[in-house]
């Protein structure tokens, strides 16, 4: 005879305020099996956990059923203090009368029937519970970075110092990723690569830190603890470990193309790095602009390679590695420049976006960090900020806010007039939004310093007049209509998630929100998780983020990372599927139906039967309902466990 | 209207922020000066409004302004004040830039009802420079 104890929690006012819960126990303790009913204001508190603890062993509880909050809240509390009094915690069951009953109802004698109800058919269930026992999963301690920018070498340090080692993947031929394109960084104008190329260097050299650049993360299987990643390496026909990194194939390649890096503003050759200080400071030949690809002759770089590293026949490699815990920081895009016609972005060289401004100030740019107009290498006297170009534009751009862009755009404003005194900066703004330590001071020094004038309000137009360009816009502070004729106007573009994006969160099995940037486990209080166990968010990959925020991020990851590798082996929830092989007819319907790619064949003897694999089980019982002979049971929510339910309620 | 450099930065602004010894760049525009001013009903262009014509450089919208003479100088704009603007100095020296013309004789009723002392006063010096 199973010997069940009820717990009615009062929460408070928050489930007592609406229903009776003396007469949800009275109703509990005429259950056939019940042995104990009480109440209690707080069963999630200290004294409250002992009670239940103290029955359990004081009354020899075969079961218990606390009739309180949602089982996402507190069913590990009291699975814990069940275990704590020596009953397997899968015999504990909350009947969940608040969210499904008290906040939802609000006449009492209604809400203390259905109450009771919801703790009959949870007394039904816990008689047919089983014990179950946790499973045990083995850790590698080893991690994956995805992403080589600050917020993916902040992770990878972070692991590494603590003794872990890491594989630091990156999809450029370089370290550093949109932080390398800065010039300075707000709110502290510090030059980008002053702080930027030391943590390149020490990422580079760190000896548990493998970077592998110019690489690609294809194929993820397996779970927590134990992913098995491939990853690629894509043909740079440069051998690099040969390659001693002397340049003179940059220098002496006679192809130039303009540079993505410097966002069409500069040139690089066909060979070569992004940057002087690029690490590693191997270079890569782009196949779709090299005459040797094209026309089959030309490989100066090859004859003059004193190393003999060109390989014209390199192809991509693929290696597989094991790692524990996974970390994505790819970073973000900015929206193309076609988007917005009505500013001439692509079809006015002096129409630039804010990443372009920043490689004019680079003193490592095509310009050697002098502010010189793109058209004809002037110095403009008068530039135009818009801000929210896309942003804040749920009808023709992106609905959210950029975040980054007030803050670059009032740097940029203060750059341009300390290296132009004599100039003028507008800048079109629809609010100022500097939340952040220093930040409002920031833009007001923008103001006051270095005299920037903030127009509230959006451009509708920009066209070419008399050499210049015609920004019409708006002061909404006033009431007027405002026109500036601009040597250089300036698009502070959204923010959007990488192109690459969408594929790898594929790859991963991890979710993004409507607009390709993933998604966190809960925004608030797991924001570094992903709802995937053992894959872990840094930086913008997951919404727009400055510097600040991505490192402290990435920090935050790193320390997921290394609660996970502290264990022996990892604990999971044994609430999985698994098959009843005698009754297995081997169909196998339930394979393509599980979402988590946890079910596979298996070969016996003379037929083959499904298998699961409980590493990979999230427990969703989608194969159970699936399955036609009645095999495939959700362990902790058997069919028998649910019809008794059921037929509790309905009776 | 069209701006630049020029109208801007102009010898008038440099004047008047030379007699106020207030700087009209520090004005944010979140209203409170107007908010809290006793003569705001009477204003017709609001004390922030006027900070900022100054702003974008137009000065002489600011001085055909009645509100510079409705002023009543009481100082509560500056008490408030966020920024630390005081409003009051700066409608002082719009009106002596204006005096120091010679104003025109504009049509301009008698003071509002109620008008505290000092706009009365602020008028006598507009009729009789």
């Amino acid at each position: 005879m199973p010997r069940i104890g009820v717990f009615v929690c009062w929460c408070g006012l928050n489930i007592a305020g609406t229903v009776d819960v003396e007469r949800v126990a009275e109703a509990a303790r005429a259950i056939p099996g019940v042995v104990h009913a009480e109440t209690y204001k707080y069963f999630c508190s200290e004294p409250g956990q002992n009670l239940i603890k103290q029955a359990i062993q004081e009354k020899r509880l075969s079961g218990v059923v606390v009739a309180a909050c949602s089982p996402s809240m507190h069913e590990s509390t009291f699975r814990e203090a069940a275990r704590m009094a020596g009953l397997n915690p899968y015999l504990v069951q909350i009947a969940n009368i608040r969210e499904q009953c008290s906040w939802v109802h609000t006449d009492r004698e209604e809400a203390t029937v259905k109450a009771s109800a919801i703790v009959a058919a949870m007394v039904a269930k816990v008689r047919r519970d089983e014990p179950l026992e946790p499973l045990k999963f083995p850790v590698h301690r080893k991690a994956l970075v995805i992403g080589g920018g600050i917020a993916g070498m902040q992770a990878a340090t972070d692991i590494a110092e603590a003794g872990c080692p890491v594989i630091l993947v990156e999809q450029g031929p370089n370290l550093g990723g949109r932080m390398a394109q800065l010039s300075e960084t707000f709110p502290t104008l510090d030059c980008a690569s002053c702080i930027l190329t030391p943590r390149t260097a020490e990422v580079a050299r760190h000896p548990l830190i493998e970077v592998l650049a110019y690489s690609e993360v294809r194929e993820v299987t397996g779970y927590v603890g134990d992913f098995t990643v491939k990853i690629a390496r894509k043909p740079a026909y440069v051998d690099w470990d040969k390659c001693i990194g002397c340049m003179l194939c940059q220098e002496k390649c006679p192809r130039k193309i303009p540079s993505d890096f410097e966002r069409g503003l500069g040139s690089r050759k066909a060979i070569g790095v992004n940057f002087p200080q690029a690490v590693p400071n191997r270079p890569v030949i782009d196949r779709e602009h090299c005459t040797y690809f094209e026309k089959g002759k030309c490989g100066v770089c090859a004859k003059i390679c004193p190393v003999g590293a060109v390989d014209f026949e390199q192809t991509e490699t693929v290696r597989e590695e094991k790692v524990g815990a996974i970390v994505v920081a790819t970073g973000f895009d900015v929206l193309p420049r076609e988007a917005f016609g009505e500013y001439g972005y692509g079809k006015y060289p002096d129409v630039i976006d804010s990443l372009a401004f920043e490689r004019l100030n680079s003193s490592s740019g095509p310009t050697d960090g002098v502010i010189r107009r793109p058209s004809d290498g002037k110095i403009p006297r008068e530039v135009v900020f818009i801000q929210c170009v896309g942003s804040r534009d749920p009808d023709k751009g992106k609905p959210y806010c950029s975040k980054i862009c007030c803050m670059y755009t009032a740097k940029h404003a203060m750059l341009y007039r300390h290296k132009v005194p004599d100039g003028q900066a507008y800048i079109f703004y629809m609010d100022v939004r500097a939340g952040g330590k220093g930040y409002e001071e920031f833009v007001q020094r923008a103001v006051e310093a270095d005299g920037a004038l903030y127009l509230r309000g959006r451009v509708a137009r920009v066209y070419p007049e008399d050499g210049r360009l015609l920004v019409k816009g708006v002061d909404t502070l006033s009431g007027q209509a405002v026109e500036i004729a601009a040597d250089l106007v300036v698009l502070a573009t959204a923010a959007v998630p990488r192109e690459e994006a969408r594929g790898l969160a594929q790859i991963l099995k991890v979710g993004t929100d409507e607009h390709g940037f993933f998604s966190e486990a809960h925004p608030k209080l797991r924001p570094v998780e992903t709802m995937t166990r053992g894959i872990f968010l840094a930086g913008s990959v997951q919404a727009p983020r400055d510097i600040s925020e991505s490192v402290a991020q990435a920090s935050g990851a790193a320390a997921k990372v290394l609660a996970l590798f502290s264990r022996d082996e990892l604990a999971a929830d044994p609430l999985v599927a698994a098959v009843d092989e005698s009754r297995c007819s081997g169909c196998l319907a339930c394979q393509p139906i599980c979402p988590y790619h946890a079910i596979e064949p298996k070969a016996l003897k003379d037929r083959q039967v499904a298998s699961v694999n409980a590493g990979l089980c999230q427990g969703c019982g989608a194969c159970a309902a699936a399955c036609r002979s009645g095999a495939m049971k959700l362990k902790g929510f058997t069919d028998e466990q649910i019809l008794a339910e059921v037929g509790t309620l309905c009776l | 209207m069209r701006i630049n450099r020029d109208t801007l930065r102009t010898d008038l602004i440099a004047k008047l922020q030379e007699i106020s010894g207030e700087t009209v760049a520090l004005c944010y525009q979140c209203g409170k000066c107007s908010a809290g001013c006793p003569l705001e009903r009477e204003m017709g262009i609001l004390p922030h409004r006027v900070i900022r014509l100054l702003q974008l450089g137009q000065v002489e919208e600011a001085l055909a302004a009645n509100a510079i003479w409705l002023c009543a100088a009481c100082h509560t704009c500056a008490a408030r004040c966020p920024r630390g603007v005081d409003l009051s100095r700066t409608m002082e020296a719009l009106r002596v830039i204006l005096l120091r013309r010679g104003v025109p004789r504009a049509a301009l009723g008698p003071p509002p009802p109620g008008a505290p002392q000092q706009t009365i006063v602020s008028f006598l010096r507009k009729y009789s420079s």
